[in-house]
């Protein structure tokens, strides 16, 4: 039993690893190549630290023009959807009861329908509008941002309309009724008793429609029109190759999305806390909830050091230049590519020897076994030109390779395009 | 404080869909008046309380307050204020600020609020708590808040929905006198509905009791538990025995039963039911535990009938005898305590007798259920 049970834990830890390698690896395998310096996101051959790609990112005019759409279209999908949202939920708590279900069902049905779907439907609908009430092309119904954020709205309102629906079904419209009874209107009723209970929800339901407006791709290809967002953006931009700035732009939204959620963690766990000590929330505000706070929440203590390691990054980010370590780099590539141009150079010397001794056939025979004949294969140049080898390979070895080296890589590497072009300048 | 007016149900019938909830209910409530609505639980009190306070219109007849039509008229244009079943205080308000919502709705100035919140506050024993949330208080407490809420509206009517149902016995013989004092002191009409008989029968000035729907009486505590309209009121107001039968004579407002199991009883016929009830007619005839009295000697009358003791309940003030009549046969007999030595044991049988006019007979009918 013992052993079994030490088992289970071992294969659920494996688990857990497994599975937060697979959530989280990702995203931190990305931020992590933002601060690379090579001009291609890697992370493997490290070479410097560097920040020059957050700076990229703030001189790219188009991921800011889209960025700037993005929060526009967002802002406009928030204010429409909340609204839309919140009506529908209110009609179904109105609706006569026969009603509800096929009210709910045609409602939620934009959640359902595939994105692509409701884009190419926004855009011919508003077109024939547009055309109908006699627009010009220019008109406002083919504004991008109008139209993106109508699209959108159709099934983001959707989701607000969940979120509400959940709310309400806690509400006692006794409230309301008590409400009427003692003299309010109904829109005085509305706006001083369900407003208020609500409100939560609808903060809730902004962020929500905000971050489904933000990361929407699918409706918006559709609809942008000459306002690309920042999906539409990134999607352009990585088919003509992308650059380490979208990693540093995945780490700032990485970021931000760390410190909202702590800060709404915090923010919940104080009203947790008042409400069971039954205080107002304003009595445990203070410092000393912080500590137990933390005691009830490692994903927050881990939250709390991701931001600390944030803040020292960005400090640091200050102070830091990395010219230094890109010169090393530089440098070390400049030394490699020097020993290629050199082993290229002798090879060609050795190729002109051959054809001048015509006979190689004496030295093939010869048992001094250079590291040449026994390895054919790519590492026949590694080997063969490694500073120490380079040394002892005396007259005798060279002859032997070219007529035993059948591997294609050993002139692979050398004659690849990118080696060639590198070494051609420097050969003169 | 707004003199009370007269609230009148005429003729009024409330249904949902085919149910019917309410059954042509005719009630005349006098301005000033503590007025019960008895009757158990899904009979339509809280229904009839609806359609005073202009949550639902009648489906039939009119609803009038002061002796003004209030049909088409919403429960916000209405002098009416409900105290509901669940109180319905606005969660997230401070207590203040529920009491003084009817004001903040019309207008008033934060400082006029604060300062009748004060007096109301005062009035209620609850100084000092205005800054409060309601979860942030006791059952009780939270029970006079809705009530100064209520009272703050200043109406011509208030309506309670069973508002101490929620509290627990010593708080809600409490709250009863409390009630009954404040509605003394600002002299508007109180409509109560509850269906604890005790309550009703200690606070109203006039008590209605329904059954299904139906409004069955209508009158004092007094002649509610004393002369019942009909089978109902007589089981359900207090407790009674019943004697089934059949009316053998009629002697001006005596009659004499001949009962299915105890012989032939004599009682005093209902005053409604005088005039109408015929010789040969099923009857019941009922006998309150109280009425009941161990007789001096067994000669035989028809104000007695014999019974043995199964066992007794000690009360301190009285104690309750439960006794088996013939053919199984089941009695009740509330004895006062006169600190005399008891005169009953379990076994013993006895011969018990009543004063035939503390008896009712009424025309056979329905039963309240226990
Ligand atoms: N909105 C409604 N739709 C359909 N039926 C209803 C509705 N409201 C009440 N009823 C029915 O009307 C009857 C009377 O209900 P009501 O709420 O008046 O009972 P009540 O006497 O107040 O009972 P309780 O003492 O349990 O509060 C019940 O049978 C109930 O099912
Ligand atoms: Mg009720």
């Amino acid at each position: 039993m013992k052993t079994n049970n030490i088992l289970l834990k071992f294969i659920l830890g494996a688990y857990l690893v497994v599975f937060f390698g697979y959530l989280l690896g990702p995203l931190v395998v990305m931020s992590i190549t933002a601060f690379n310096s090579p001009s291609f996101p890697k992370l493997t051959p490290w070479e410097c630290l560097t920040f020059e790609w957050f700076d990229v990112l703030a001189h790219d005019e188009r991921i800011l023009n889209g960025i700037e759409n993005s929060f526009v279209i967002g802002i406009g999908t928030v204010i429409l959807s909340v609204i839309m949202g919140l009506a529908g939920a209110l009609l179904l708590t109105q609706i006569w009861p026969k009603l509800r279900a096929t009210y709910y069902t045609i409602v939620i049905a934009p959640i359902l329908i595939p994105g692509v779907v409701l884009g190419i439907s926004t855009l011919v609908f508003w077109d024939r509008m547009s055309i109908m009430l006699g627009m010009s092309s220019g008109g406002i119904l083919h504004n991008g941002i109008f139209l993106t954020i109508l699209g959108q709205s159709t099934f983001i309102a959707s989701y607000c309309m969940l979120v509400f629906i959940a709310r309400l079904q806690r509400f006692d419209t006794g409230l309301t009724e008590a409400a009427l009874d003692l003299g309010a209107t109904q829109v005085q009723a509305f706006r001083k008793i369900l407003l208020p209970f609500m409100k939560p929800a609808i903060g809730s339901a902004a962020v929500l429609a905000f971050l489904a407006s933000f990361e929407n791709y699918n409706t918006t290809t559709f609809t942008f029109g000459k306002y690309p967002t920042l999906t539409i953006e990134l999607a352009q931009k990585v088919r003509y190759g992308i650059n380490p700035s979208i990693s540093a732009l995945a780490f700032i939204i990485i970021a931000l999305t760390i410190l909202g959620a702590l800060a709404h963690e915090i923010y919940r766990r104080r009203q947790q806390l008042a409400l069971a000590n039954g205080a107002p929330v304003a009595a445990v505000s203070g410092g000393f909830q912080l500590p137990k706070f933390f005691r009830g929440n490692p994903a927050a203590i881990i939250l709390v050091l991701l931001a600390l390691g944030g803040a020292s990054t960005i400090w640091f980010a200050q102070s830091y230049s990395p010219n230094a370590c890109k010169m090393d780099v530089r440098e070390q590539k400049q030394l490699l590519q020097q020993e290629r141009i050199k082993a290229i150079r002798e090879k060609r010397q050795l190729e002109q020897q051959q054809k001048q001794h015509q006979g190689p056939d004496v030295f093939s025979g010869s048992k001094s076994g250079s590291p040449a004949t026994q390895s054919p294969g790519k590492g026949a140049f590694g080997n063969v030109f490694a500073p120490g080898n380079l040394d002892k390979s005396g007259p005798a070895a060279k002859p032997d390779e070219p007529a035993k080296s059948p591997g294609k890589g050993a002139f692979g590497d050398v004659f690849s395009p990118k080696n060639l072009d590198q070494a051609a300048p420097k050969e003169d | 404080m707004t003199k009370g007016v007269d609230v009148d149900l005429e003729n009024v019938w409330i249904r949902f869909g085919d149910f019917v909830a309410v059954r042509e209910a005719n009630v005349n409530i006098k301005g000033g008046e503590f007025f019960s609505f008895l009757g158990p639980s899904g009979c339509g009190k809280t229904t009839i309380l609806r359609s005073v306070s202009g949550f639902l219109e009648p489906s039939e007849g009119t609803v009038r307050i002061g002796g003004r039509d209030m049909t088409g008229i919403g429960p916000n244009k209405r002098p009416t204020a409900l105290i509901f079943q669940n109180l319905a205080l606005f969660p997230l308000m401070k207590i203040w600020e529920n009491i003084t919502f009817s004001m903040e709705v019309k207008g008033a100035s934060k400082a006029e609020r604060r300062k009748r919140a004060d007096e109301l506050l005062e009035m209620i024993a609850l100084p000092d708590q205005g800054e409060k949330l309601p979860s942030e208080l006791s059952g009780g407490q939270k029970q006079r808040v809705a009530i100064a809420r209520a009272l703050c509206a200043e109406p011509d009517v208030l309506l309670l929905d069973e508002p101490l149902s929620a509290l627990d016995l010593k708080l809600r013989q409490h709250m009863r006198t409390e009630l009954r004092e404040i509605q003394q002191r600002v002299g508007i009409t109180f409509i109560y509905i509850t269906h604890d008989q005790g309550e009703a029968l200690t606070m109203s000035d006039n008590v209605a009791v329904m059954r299904a729907g139906v409004v069955d009486q209508i009158g004092s505590g007094h002649t509610v538990y004393n002369d019942p309209a009909t089978p109902f009121v007589a089981s359900f107001v207090g407790e009674n025995n019943v004697f089934r039968g059949k009316v053998k004579s009629i002697d001006g407002d005596m009659a004499l039963i001949s009962t299915n199991r105890t012989g032939e009883l004599l009682a005093r016929i209902a005053t409604t039911a005088q005039g109408t009830l015929k010789v040969g007619d099923p009857a019941m005839l009922f006998v309150r535990p109280e009425a009941l009295n161990i007789a001096p000697d067994i000669t035989p009358a028809p104000n007695r009938f014999a019974a043995m003791v199964k066992h007794e309940e000690f009360e301190g003030q009285i104690y309750n005898v439960f006794l088996e009549g013939s053919e199984g046969k089941e009695i009740k007999m509330s004895l006062v305590n006169i600190g005399t030595e008891r005169q009953s044991a379990e076994g013993m049988n006895l011969t018990l007798e009543y004063v035939p006019e503390q008896a009712v007979v009424l025309p056979a009918g329905e039963l309240a259920s226990e």
